[in-house]
């Protein structure tokens, strides 16, 4: 088959961009090294990505365990079991809900400002600039952002799984007057550390590499317009909301 | 500089809280640090139906928690179930010829081991096996042995009462 006929391969288009995004991935990680200029753009990545995403991810914790405890007592309560809201509240949230619900609102909230900033660094030809000055961008620019998402999202998963608990604490025990020595037994005895929490936390560092590839591949190659900005800012909420949910499935069947 | 040094310090109390918030979660919402202490000794014991009992299910004495099930396997010569269990090292002074069952926390709750005590002055050690078991309550048996037996009372009895005339 010729070259030219190449594109006329069924998906060629999505499979292109899947290949072309691994190279991106495997020419960013040949820049990692732990020299302290590299740190410190890590630490100072994390900070932006991280830390300021941290007041959404806790408000929005604390509401998920309030209405998922919510509905969890409105259905137990039909068979008197009630008291197992905790168990449900703790399994839901540690297996599914705390590491998709992060990985998505950290998709709208880092990985969107990700890739307009790259793609505006394009567009003003900051990225050129740099390959004049003999600086690797994809080393200087795209690595630390990818990195902080990736040492990010975990985190921010334990942080909203905290909150959500808490929130669940609120509501059960404050508003329903569950009893809270019943409410945190069934968490202890119930809820596992490796199978539960562990299995979350493997979820969740893999959506954070996810979504931070995602948006700094996006960025990177944006068109160097207002619009081609615009359509890679979309793309990244759309195709990084896709692949979380889409690999969540595919980690839960075949590691649990 | 100044700047510099004040991001560098939120992203450390970043990375602190979320390493703060996993081991809280580990700890109070987990089953992280329940066990019942690192100093164990292990004994086993057999059922010949052990019903749904899972691995780290709790061992029980009077309804106190005092050891967990370990492991669980199948002797390939007898086709009995082998328990194995950590027992926490405070309770050294188990009778020797204690009785292990296969008991049900609430109607639908979990399975566990219940010990009994018995009277015997050796105390149980390391490696030590129970010999007086009694295997899970499994609820379709019951409910068809109660049927059979009903139905076999019955019917016996409609026998008798057809042959006496």
């Amino acid at each position: 088959m010729a070259i030219n006929q190449l594109s006329r391969i069924p998906f060629a288009g999505p499979l292109q961009s899947t290949g072309s995004c691994l190279v991106f991935l495997f020419r960013m990680l040949s820049g990692l090294r732990f020299n302290p200029e590299q740190v410190r753009n890590i630490l100072q990545q994390i900070y932006l990505i991280g830390a300021r995403s941290l007041v959404i991810i806790m408000i929005c914790g604390f509401f998920v365990g309030m209405v998922l405890s919510l509905q969890a007592i409105n259905a137990l309560e039909q068979f008197g079991a009630s008291d197992q809201v905790s168990l449900l509240v703790g399994k839901s949230l540690f297996r599914e809900l705390g590491p998709v619900l992060t990985a998505l609102l950290f998709a709208g909230r880092a990985g969107t400002s990700i890739t307009a900033e790259i793609g505006l660094m394009r567009a003003t030809h900051q990225i050129d600039a740099m390959e004049l000055m003999a600086i690797n961008p994809v080393h200087r620019i795209a690595l630390p952002r990818f990195i902080a998402g990736l040492v990010s999202v975990p985190l921010l998963t334990a942080m909203f799984n905290a909150l959500a608990i808490l929130g669940s604490v609120v509501f059960s025990i404050g508003v329903m007057n569950l009893d809270p020595g019943i409410f945190w037994s069934k968490l202890q005895t119930g809820v596992f550390f490796d199978k539960d929490l562990m299995s979350g936390v493997w979820k969740s560092l893999v959506f954070g590499g996810i979504v931070s590839l995602v948006a700094v591949y996006f960025g990177y190659t944006a068109r160097p317009t207002g619009s081609g900005v615009g359509t890679a800012t979309t793309n990244t909420v759309v195709l990084s909301s896709v692949l979380v949910l889409i690999f969540d499935f595919i980690l839960t069947s075949f590691f649990t | 500089m100044r700047a510099n040094y004040k991001v560098e310090l939120a992203s450390g109390i970043f990375l602190l809280l979320g390493v703060a918030a996993l081991i809280w979660l580990a700890t109070r919402a987990t089953d992280y640090g329940q066990d019942i202490g690192n100093e164990t000794y292990n004994i086993s014991a057999r059922f010949t139906n052990i019903g749904d009992l899972r691995d780290r299910a709790p061992v029980k004495i009077g309804g106190v928690t005092i050891g967990m099930i370990n492991k669980v396997e199948l002797d390939p010569v007898t086709f009995e179930a082998i328990v194995s269990m950590d027992i926490s090292s405070r309770f050294d002074e188990i009778p020797s010829d204690t009785g292990a069952s296969v008991l049900t926390s609430g109607v639908l709750g979990d399975r566990y081991i219940g010990l009994e005590p018995g009277g015997a002055p050796d105390v149980l050690v390391e490696g030590d096996e129970l010999f007086i078991t009694q295997s899970a309550l499994v609820l379709e048996q019951v409910i068809g042995k109660y049927l059979f037996s009903t139905g076999a009372a019955e019917s016996e009895s409609t026998e008798t009462g057809s042959s006496e005339p």
